[in-house]
């Protein structure tokens, strides 16, 4: 019997921690330095894929993902240089996915050429907002025409080109956001990412959110309006939902993000960087040390970066597999989430579907239309003892 | 022993926070009873929650040795008494073991309703009474007004009140020559039979019970063996003594003698205030008069708020009734909140101090339900019912009428809250009976039921005064009103905990105070909640807590996965906080807001 990240397949995390400027609404692990000695990067990149492939051996590798931070200020000879080892590797499939996140600047899209030659064939570009007003709210350093000239450069450089934007932003109103979305799906290549505003703590907007200083959101009711539209407006569009934030053309969904929904393997490699692998018939979550000086060292020194490699029982796999996978719009497989739990789930499952929360048959459980916006509800109803 | 003119029995009567345990700790002080090193503040309150709270809830006791200004030594019997309404047959009984009291009246502050309740109990036991005026050391002493104010108010003669700063020393002396020299010796037979007041009694876990006693005529001595003869059962003396405060065993105790017995009695139930204690032979026939039973009058249920605690529960609730014969528990099973008990306390109080002891000294979060007065439901058959708990209401097709306890309160407030105070008291369906002014304060009494004072009369009442009114009420009596059980429905299931006895005049308002409370206190749910008030199948209020619409995280890729599987750990065990009510998760929170009204 096959094991069970097989159902998502095997991909790979680079993480490049650095930022020229930290927006205030990111709580990723990003770090604004002023000298980064690429050279060296790329050596502690290389010896971690050395690393993980040795124990990984054989497995077809289906996409490979450089995050941040912001990998567009990756030279690209780095790049080359990791894209190559990973060749020297792992088999690799015939369609690999290998996206590249950007920012949407004149001086990273000059290098967009340098990376598909070194075998980037995706990039996703954080565009975020399409006017300048809150581009300079969200704190980002390109205006709305930059992005749109570097975004023009990315379409004739790759073939797939996604974007990111952010709403439910300070002031905006359904109207705002609704012009803004239509505007983005005429530029649209294949892929999309919109994603509500969230306000995290420990960022600056959760500061000023935490003060009262953080004005004019959305509330939930029209936060739940603005997502239902972007629903309507996106599937009428042909941009159908495919994921709680993700809208792709059929067949341009992202490789890479699928395996994590799907809730297959990938190894985590870079500051904070975050895997699952299963080794032995044993799952482990994997978390490598988030400074990026101490991660460095401490893969020069001692060959390997991870802060620690953790059992992860059928519980945590379950209740992970759910979280994960119930985020896309097909569902899950129920052979799969049978195998994985022992817990009598029908009667919960019964229950949701009652309510008109979930879907579900022989093969599949998954949220219908009304249940999507209160995922969070419904997982906590379904994982509850 | 001691002759009897040279004892001297007396209480401190004062309000909270005018200086009582103050003074009582300065005259131990300046007699030498405690070595300084042995002094801390408020000697004589032993529980965490007696200090905190300022109040005493157990009876002390300090025997004070003091040789006079005309060189006689004198012994002086202190007993401190509980100084609440809830308490206030254990202060009677007090008194009645006592010459005398000191009044003791804050200079800069005047007489408060709490003084007032426990000074009548000094003059119903015939006491002589010393007023003494504290905190003369403060600039906004008033002594002249003060004492104008005790004649009026109280009508006993304080030209001659002894001035005194308990905190610096002030009339201490004075305070003692007083005792001695206005203060009437006890009476009593040292060769008649035994006849001592049980005074007090608590659990103690080395001796068992120990038992405060004042002898009225003959002697204890160790070894004896003596009756309690409300119920008969007969105990063999293993300790007699005095306390100093501590303890200190003396060979016997006379009349006219206050100190403690043990006699490996197991239960402070076996003890009750207010027996007479006799010898198990020859023992005198006539048992001292005034003697009652304690009877919880308002009830309420305890619920363990993690249902594995029950036993937990149980245990605490076990030990604490030992210590305290007033407080009643039995079990109860409640659809909403699963196994607890329904207790019944001398008041509210009590009810506080209670659940504060088992939250703090046994570890046990609670869920306390509404507080709930005991009713008299009288039958079509003739027969009455009492009723502790609004879920045992009877059919009402069976139900002739009901009754309901009224209380008499006295609130005592400055002249610029009074129309506040009497608005309050008319809204509880309050009945004024006096309406007069001691200098700047007024001073109304109201016939209240005590049902309308139970939920958060005495919150409202400190609210809506910044804290300037003093309270203090007594049982008069039962009286037939239209009362009605009121029920809560959410999502069309009645949730037990939350029903609850009301007027009928008052039902309506109640009701939406109640559904609009519920609709803030659930949080969203992923359908839509009706909750209802209900008189019978009556809806008389309801709201609509409308479905959670969003709830879901924007991003979520694999650097997520664990931590969002530990924030639903999180939220899992924060559930525990929760009760499933049907298909509905309310927080225990909503049990205890939903019942503190605002209007």
């Amino acid at each position: 019997m096959p094991e069970d990240w097989e159902n998502g397949g095997f991909g790979l995390y680079i993480h490049w921690p650095f930022c020229q400027a930290k927006c205030p609404y990111c709580d990723f692990n990003s770090h604004v330095v002023a000298q980064i000695d690429q050279r060296a990067w790329a050596d502690a990149y290389v010896s971690e894929i050395a690393r993980i492939g040795a124990e990984t051996e054989g497995r077809v590798l289906r996409s490979v993902f450089f995050g941040g931070g912001t990998p567009s200020l990756m030279d690209p000879d780095v790049v080359d240089a990791i894209l190559t080892k990973i060749r020297a590797t792992w088999p690799i499939a015939n369609d690999i996915e290998v996206t590249l996140e950007a920012n949407p600047t004149s001086v990273e899209a000059g290098r967009f050429a340098g990376y598909r030659d070194a075998g980037v064939n995706r990039v996703s570009m954080g565009v975020q907002a399409l006017n300048d007003a809150d581009l300079k709210a969200l704190g980002r350093l390109h205006s709305a025409s930059e992005a749109m000239q570097a975004f023009d450069i990315a379409r004739s450089v790759f073939d797939r080109v996604s974007f990111d934007l952010i709403y439910a932003r300070q002031g905006q109103t359904l109207k705002d956001w609704e012009a803004e979305l239509r505007q983005a799906l005429g530029l649209a290549v294949d892929h999309l990412s919109l994603y509500q505003l969230t306000i995290e703590d420990g960022t600056a907007f959760g500061d000023r959110y935490a003060a009262g200083k953080l004005r004019g959101l959305p509330d939930d009711d029209v936060a739940a309006d603005m997502y239902a539209l972007t629903q309507g407006v996106c599937e009428d569009t042909g941009f159908a939902g495919y994921e709680v934030s993700n809208h792709a053309r059929p067949g341009c969904e992202s490789t890479h993000n699928k395996i994590y929904w799907k809730y297959g393997d990938y190894a985590g490699i870079g500051p904070g960087a975050h895997g699952r692998l299963t080794l032995g018939g044993t799952r482990f979550a994997t978390e490598a040390p988030r400074a990026p000086a101490a991660w460095l060292s401490q893969v020069r020194q001692t060959g390997n970066g991870d802060l620690c490699r953790d059992v992860l029982s059928l519980d945590d796999q379950f209740a992970e597999f759910l979280l994960m996978g119930m985020r896309l719009r097909d569902g899950v497989s129920v052979a799969r989430f049978s195998q994985l739990s022992d817990n009598i789930l029908i009667n919960k499952i019964n229950g949701l579907v009652e309510i008109g929360m979930l879907e579900y048959n022989t093969e599949t459980l998954r949220l219908s239309q009304q249940g999507y916006p209160v995922l969070n509800a419904v997982l906590r109803k379904l994982l509850e003892d | 022993m001691t002759d009897l003119s040279h004892i001297r029995n007396f209480s401190i009567v004062a309000h909270i926070d005018h200086g009582k345990s103050t003074l009582a700790d300065r005259l131990i002080q300046s007699t030498n009873t405690v070595a300084d090193r042995d002094m801390k503040a408020q000697l004589l309150d032993s529980m965490d929650i007696e200090r905190e709270r300022g109040i005493t809830i157990k009876a002390n006791t300090v025997r004070i040795d003091y040789t006079a200004d005309n060189g006689e030594a004198y012994i002086l019997n202190l007993i401190d008494t509980p100084g609440h309404v809830d308490f206030a047959y254990e202060v009677s009984r007090s008194m009645r073991a006592v010459e005398g009291s000191l009044l003791v009246v804050d200079s800069t502050q005047g007489v408060e309703a709490q003084t007032l309740a426990n000074v009548y109990q000094a003059i119903d036991a015939d006491h002589e009474i010393v007023p003494v005026l504290n905190k003369i050391d403060l600039p906004a002493s008033e002594c002249d007004r003060v004492a104008e104010q005790i004649e009026d108010v109280i009508g006993i003669d304080a030209s001659g009140a002894i001035r005194v700063s308990a905190k610096t020393g002030i009339g201490i002396h004075e305070t003692l020559e007083a005792i001695v020299n206005l203060l009437p010796a006890p009476k009593g037979d040292r060769d008649a039979p035994l006849k001592a007041m049980l005074v007090d009694s608590w659990y103690d876990s080395y001796l068992g019970v120990i038992v405060l006693v004042r002898v009225i005529d003959g002697v204890m001595k160790k070894n004896d063996r003596v009756k309690f003869m409300s119920n008969g059962t007969v105990h063999g003396i293993d300790k007699i003594g005095v306390f100093r405060p501590q303890m200190q065993d003396v060979a016997e105790l006379g009349p006219g003698e206050i100190g403690f017995i043990t006699a490996s009695i197991k239960q402070v139930r076996d003890t009750r205030v207010g027996d007479t204690i006799t010898s198990e032979r020859k023992g005198t026939e006539v048992a001292l008069d005034g003697f009652k039973p304690a009877q919880p009058v308002v009830f309420c249920g305890l619920f363990p708020v993690d249902s594995s605690e029950f036993e937990d529960l149980r245990d605490a609730i076990e030990k604490l009734a030992l210590n305290d014969a007033s407080f009643s528990h039995e079990m109860e099973t409640s659809a909403a909140l699963g196994f607890g008990f329904r207790c019944g306390f001398l008041g509210l109080l009590h009810l506080e101090v209670i659940r504060d002891r088992i939250e703090r000294e046994y570890d046990i979060d609670l869920i306390t339900t509404a507080p709930s007065v005991v009713y008299h439901v009288y039958m079509r058959d003739g027969e009455m019912i009492e009723l502790h708990n609004p879920a045992d209401m009877p059919d009402l097709t069976h139900v002739d009428h009901l009754e309901e306890p009224r209380i008499k309160a006295t609130i005592l407030v400055p002249d610029e809250y009074l129309g506040d105070v009497l608005k309050l008291c008319q809204d509880r369906r309050g009945v004024q009976l006096d309406l007069t002014y001691a200098g700047s304060r007024a001073m109304v009494v109201y016939d209240l039921p005590l049902n309308e004072v139970v939920f958060d009369f005495y919150d409202r009442l400190k609210s809506v005064t910044k804290g300037y009114a003093s309270f203090d009420y007594q049982m008069t009596g039962y009286q037939q009103d239209n009362l009605v059980k009121m029920s809560v429905l959410v999502n069309d299931e009645p949730v037990d905990a939350l029903s609850m006895m009301v007027h009928r005049d008052r039902a309506e308002a109640r009701g939406r105070a109640m559904v609009e409370k519920l609709k803030d206190l659930i949080p969203r749910h992923m359908f839509k909640i009706p909750i209802q008030a209900a008189i019978g199948g009556k809806v008389i209020a309801r709201e609509t807590l409308s479905a959670l619409r969003k709830d879901v995280t924007a991003k979520c890729y694999g650097g997520d996965a664990t931590r969002k599987r530990k924030l639903l750990d999180k939220q899992k065990a924060g559930k525990k906080k929760m009760r499933q009510f049907g298909k509905v998760d309310i927080p225990q929170e909503a049990f205890i807001s939903a019942l503190k009204m605002d209007s």
